[in-house]
């Protein structure tokens, strides 16, 4: 494998299973500082327990997370979250914005968990929302919005902490191709911008084509393609 | 690609000198590749003499390339029946990609690598593409998401086929 | 059961095959067009009771939640509705074994008669009711409950006086009672499970001056003391107070997971049930679950009412056997409860359109308005007004319709302004902290359900606010200075003694002997009526007490000067003519139609004193030296022994009480104290703060219901915001913030309700209007429990929701 030079994360031979049935069965993978990464593969592949694990939201039954030089497994529930307010960045594919809150509130969310103030964090959350070209439903729910601007929103939130890494699991799963590849250019062009590395989690090619490269998950299992990728 | 009803549909807007019908073409459909002069001409005397084109004009000096042409009504009607006739959509039932990978079964060799290959090779020119849309107008775009989403069926065959391999074997060596 | 698959544990909202739980049932469910009418309505509560049974775990969940809920309310008013049935077998026991006999005419000894003289005595603060009985003849009365009269030193006891007594804490009881246990009294002779009582059989007993009662029978229509207007009124306000949450319950309990089912009803709808018939479905469904919670309250009470024998309010025991709802009542639950339910059902879905493809809620669609809500308290404030300052403890019965009427009135106003009001104050609620934010929000979007909830209690607090408000401006009222002074003494015994003052000396003799006596003082007084007749004709002949004591004694009462035995003293007249007899007048002893009353002369030469009042009280008008009186019967004269007793000596009052007991059965014993309560204030102040927290926790029941589905139907979301690296306490607190706000507003509008409700109650019945806070704050504290606690149970829940399987949607 050409090892990225500066490894961010990177997760070592991963198992994970629930109950009897194995989800990661070997999975390893490397992403290096500001890249794309898609994780390409089936339904029920592994690619979002892969995605849990390496974001240290779920812990995997036994091999190695290393995240800048840390071991992710080695900590504590409450130092992966503080972890995961501060240099992560979550978008997911539906249900993911807080319904009673405004927009403005929902990007403002992350920085509000992590001990900013208010004012400061709406502030911020505003030029993020105009930034995805979603300022003008700062003020509404997301019941009152589109499934694309809810996306976007959803992304303005996943990059209003500056987060080192965004994950994304199947970010225009429930949108059609049109709103799909806006989400997918505003997302990667606002990462590229910011020096963020995206995970990238989907079953779509068009999707994956937004990335740098590829790792395929089949059977719990990550597949060694990037050498053809260079 | 049908130039000749191309050159027609280009025609009924205005008239045009062939020099003009040539680089018009160019422009908009030719994704980087010309029409040779030889073709153009080839294409215009054609319809001239099915009559669905007439010389408008010509100017002095003479050579082909000093011609006006103008769309005829009966050239009207046959670009109106060419657009409102749906094509026929391409099948492509036989294809390398398939033979290779029986084949490769067939000889005992890892199919499933072949089709990762293609896969990786497929994603490259997507990636490109996508690129290139992002910095291209608008009928680029357009163009790119066509290509797109024919490279996005083949992998899509090639994810079903890559998860029905050890059907496919049993089939094969049968 | 052939019902259709399971509905299983669909994470998702929105309708797919998989939520379409009991479509092939609407397939046969469904009428035909052409029937219409009752038979089509029936089909569909039917169609909408087999979904409650076979729509999956979704749906039985759902109406097993409603049925415990619909049950627990029901056992409360099951158990309410028993109160009158409870009250008239304790009267009807109590009068059963009735043994004051007023009658006309006196009854002879025969063979039919019995004596009874009465042995009441207390034993470590448990009164116990004890008669000595002795037969007359073979044919005497025997008490409800006793299978055979005690023969002389038998003793007939009730089952908890027996346990008493054959525990070692009983021994000092065992000696003052003395006989030997050869009976129990049977339930029928008791007023409650728990009762101590006895019955003591004695061969010496005499009536008339040995102070006895002659019966042929036991039983009478004796009127017992009604309840006066106030606490009649307060009795109402109580059921109201307690009853209010209950319905409140009651109808949470039947939207129990309304927007889920509203979901399953949404998927009928995909197969092409109408908008009326979703509404009979989801009719029929609460309607089977409310009928099955009849069945669940119908065993709760069942089987609770077993535990009330366990329960002792201020020496009140109930039996479970007399715990049996009036049919009326029974009835009026039956019918009332499941029909309340549909409507409740029927009134939320209005507020509803449930499409084939989803639901849609008019929520923000109609704005609270303020006037209706009002309507209530206003009117029960008109209702309420009129009656300030017109009922009276002793007056005529005050028109507790009316009373009533304007409490539950003012009561219900709570319930309808509190929506509101939780509505205006969220909706002006900004910023704040996080978990502030998020609870604040989501109570901007949907504050109905909370509100609704919490609505029962705030009504509890108001009514006990209220009440609590009334019972301390009354209880000064009922709370009665006896004039006693307990400093010095700490009990007084009295017995007739028409012996003279010699026997009571012996008597008290006998209490300088026993253990943990510090002083005795004892006296024997005489009532004397005066025989010169009166100035006129309104003018009451004079008459007074006349004690008589050693010197030593009577020094206590009165400044003597100087005093030697055969001295007599008069009080110093008020000025008032003829008050009592005055030195050189002549007076009877006791009865004056008595024509055997002794007579006797003040001498005239009996100086004035100024008399002070006995330990009990009391101003006896002569003091006498046992000199001055000749000797012999005094006819009506009593003993009187004050006693000290030594506060460091652990039992000195039983003790005590043994030393009466062994010196007579008939002799009165009675604790001073400077204030008296009336018992029934205690009782029901109890009561109401054991309702009060009964009903806060039912409450707090379906509060944790709501927050419970609330979480469920949120698992994705609190995945993801995990996912985010949100704090547990974050998401914590969030929930707490989301039962507190409603709750404090609750609270908030119950105490000023509450406040106003007992300034007006008090003005009716003429007290000065006095806030008491500390119980405000007790109430306050115990809504803050119940909100801690609904916190603390959905704890767990929510940590479970927050682990990341949420996410999982593959």
């Amino acid at each position: 494998m050409t090892a990225p030079r500066d490894a961010l994360i990177s997760a070592i031979d991963l198992h994970k299973a629930f109950g009897p049935t194995p989800a990661l069965d070997g999975a390893s993978l490397e992403i290096a500082a500001g890249e794309v990464v898609a994780i390409m593969g089936p339904s029920g592949s592994g690619k979002s327990t892969l995605l849990h694990c390496i974001a240290g939201i779920t812990t995997p039954d036994s091999g190695r997370i290393v995240y800048r030089g840390r071991e992710l497994s080695g900590m504590s529930d409450a130092t992966r979250s503080a972890l995961r307010r501060g240099e992560f960045g979550f978008v997911f594919q539906f249900g993911q914005l807080v319904p009673e809150l405004s927009c403005l509130e929902n990007v403002a969310l992350p920085l509000r968990l992590d001990g900013h103030k208010r004012r400061e964090a709406e502030r911020r959350a505003a030029s993020w929302l105009d930034r995805l070209e979603v300022g003008d439903v700062a003020h509404k729910r997301p019941g009152e919005i589109s499934g694309g601007q809810g996306q976007r929103v959803a992304v303005a939130r996943a990059l209003v902490t500056a987060p080192r890494v965004v994950f994304a699991d199947e970010p225009t799963g429930a949108l059609d191709s049109l709103n799909g590849e806006r989400v997918m250019k505003l997302l990667t062009e606002a990462a590229r911008d910011t020096g963020a590395a995206v995970v990238l989690v989907t079953h779509e090619a068009r999707v994956a084509a937004y990335s740098d490269r590829e790792v395929v998950v089949r059977d719990g299992r990550t597949r060694e393609v990037e050498l053809m990728n260079r | 690609m049908a130039i000749g009803e191309t050159f027609l549909g280009l025609l009924e807007s205005r008239p045009r000198h062939g020099y003009d019908l040539k680089r018009a073409y160019d422009e908009r459909f030719g994704q980087g590749r010309a029409l040779a002069y030889g073709q153009v001409y080839a294409t215009l005397s054609r319809l001239l003499k099915s009559g669905l084109i007439e010389v408008h004009g010509i100017e002095p000096g003479g050579g082909p390339e000093r011609k006006r042409y103008a769309i005829t009504d009966a050239g009207v009607t046959d670009v109106q029946r060419w657009l409102t006739q749906p094509e026929k959509p391409d099948l492509y039932l036989q294809n390398t990609l398939y033979s290779k990978v029986v084949l490769a079964l067939l000889t005992g060799r890892p199919a499933a690598d072949i089709l990762d290959t293609q896969r990786a090779e497929h994603l490259r020119l997507m990636r490109e593409l996508t690129r290139r849309k992002s910095t291209g107008d608008f009928p680029d775009q357009l163009i790119c998401d066509y290509a797109l989403f024919h490279l996005e069926a083949d992998l899509r065959w090639l994810e079903l086929t890559a998860a029905r391999l050890d059907q496919l074997a049993k089939e094969v060596s049968a | 059961m052939t019902g259709p698959e399971s509905l299983g544990d669909t994470d998702e909202p929105g309708i797919g095959p998989k939520n379409l739980g009991g479509a092939d049932e609407l397939g046969r469910g469904l009428t035909a067009p052409g029937r219409v009418g009752v038979r089509r309505w029936f089909a569909d509560l039917a169609l909408g009771g087999r979904l409650a049974l076979s729509g999956g775990r979704e749906s039985w969940t759902r109406t097993t939640l409603t049925a415990v809920g619909v049950g627990l309310g029901v056992a409360l008013l099951l158990l309410s509705a028993a109160v009158p049935n409870i009250l008239a077998s304790r009267t009807e026991r109590i009068s059963a074994r009735d043994d004051l006999r007023l009658s006309q005419s006196e009854i002879k000894p025969g063979d039919r008669t019995l004596l009874v003289s009465d042995f009441d005595t207390t034993y470590h603060d448990r009164g116990i009711r004890g008669r000595v009985l002795r037969a007359e003849g073979p044919a005497a009365p025997r008490p409800p409950g006793v299978a055979k009269l005690p023969g002389s030193g038998e003793l007939v006891v009730s089952p908890e006086l027996g346990k008493l007594l054959a525990a070692p804490e009983g021994a000092l009881l065992r000696e003052r009672l003395g006989g030997t246990i050869v009976g129990t009294i049977g339930d029928q002779g008791l007023g409650g499970p728990l009762e101590y009582a006895f019955y003591l059989g004695s061969d010496t007993i005499t009536a008339g001056d040995g102070g006895a009662r002659r019966i042929d029978g036991f039983g009478s229509q004796y009127e017992r003391e009604g309840f006066d207007p106030v606490l009649l009124i307060l009795i109402v306000i109580i059921f109201v107070v307690l009853l209010l949450p209950v319905a409140v319950f009651i109808g949470a309990a039947v939207r129990f997971g309304g927007d889920r089912r509203d979901r399953r009803l949404a998927a009928l709808r995909l197969v092409g049930a109408d908008g009326a018939m979703t509404r009979r479905i989801a009719a029929g469904e609460t309607l089977l679950g409310t009928l099955l919670g009849l069945g669940v309250g119908a065993v709760v009470f069942l089987a609770g009412r077993q535990l009330v024998e366990l329960f002792t309010i201020s020496d009140m025991t109930v039996f479970a056997a007399d715990v049996q709802p009036t049919l009326g009542l029974a009835l009026l639950i039956a019918l009332t409860v499941p029909a309340a339910a549909v409507a409740v059902t029927l009134l939320a879905l209005r507020r509803v359109v449930i499409e084939p493809l989803g639901v849609v809620r008019h929520a923000g669609a109609t704005r609270r308005r303020l006037w209706w809500r009002l309507a209530p308290s206003a009117l029960g404030l008109a209702l309420l007004t009129p009656l300030i300052g017109g009922v009276s403890q002793t007056g005529p019965a005050a028109n507790e319709y009316q009373v009533a009427g304007g409490v539950v009135l003012l009561l219900l106003g709570v319930a309808a302004l509190l929506p509101w009001l939780v509505e205006a104050v969220v909706a002006r609620l900004r910023g704040g902290a996080v978990p502030w934010q998020l609870a604040t929000r989501r109570l901007q979007l949907s504050s109905g359900t909370s509100a609704r909830v919490v609505s029962g209690i705030a009504v509890a607090s108001a009514g006990a606010i209220a009440l609590q408000m009334v019972f301390a401006g009354i209880g000064a009222g009922y709370t009665t200075s006896t004039g006693q002074d307990p400093n010095r003494a700490d009990l007084q015994f009295s017995l007739r003694n028409p012996a003279g003052h010699a026997a009571s000396e012996a008597i008290a003799a006998r209490f300088r002997d026993t253990a943990g006596v510090r002083s005795v003082t004892s006296y024997t007084t005489v009532y004397a009526t005066g025989t010169t007749t009166p100035a006129g004709p309104d003018v009451p002949p004079a008459a007074g007490t006349v004690l008589i004591a050693g010197c030593a004694a009577l020094l206590e009462l009165a400044d003597l000067g100087r005093c030697a035995d055969g001295d007599v003293f008069v009080r110093q007249p008020s000025g008032e003519p003829g008050e009592w007899p005055g030195p050189g007048e002549e007076v009877l002893f006791g009865d004056s139609e008595d024509p055997d009353a002794r007579r006797w002369t003040v001498p005239a030469t009996a100086p004035t004193v100024a008399v002070r009042p006995d330990p009990m009280g009391n101003m006896p008008a002569i003091l006498a030296t046992p000199g001055a009186l000749p000797a012999g019967d005094l006819r009506a004269g009593r003993t009187e022994i004050y006693v000290g007793l030594d506060p460091a000596r652990p039992d000195a009052i039983e003790y005590a009480r043994n030393t009466a007991a062994g010196i007579s059965t008939s002799m009165s014993i009675y604790q001073l104290t400077d204030r008296q309560e009336s018992t029934r204030f205690t009782t029901i102040r109890r009561g109401l703060y054991l309702g009060a927290i009964l009903t806060m926790l039912l409450i707090g029941a379906s509060i944790l219901v709501s927050t419970l589905e609330q979480l469920r139907d949120r698992k994705r979301l609190l995945a993801i915001l995990v996912a985010f690296g949100a704090r547990r306490s974050t998401l914590s607190w969030s929930v707490l913030f989301q039962t507190a706000v409603p709750v404090g507003l609750g609270l908030a509008l119950a105490v000023g309700t509450g406040i106003g409700l007992g300034a007006v109650l008090m003005a009716m019945v003429n007290r000065p209007v006095r806030v008491d806070w500390g119980s405000i704050g007790l109430i306050g504290a115990v809504a803050a429990g119940v909100v801690v606690l609904v916190t603390a149970l959905s704890l767990p829940a929510l940590w479970r929701m927050m682990r990341p399987d949420g996410l999982r949607t593959e």
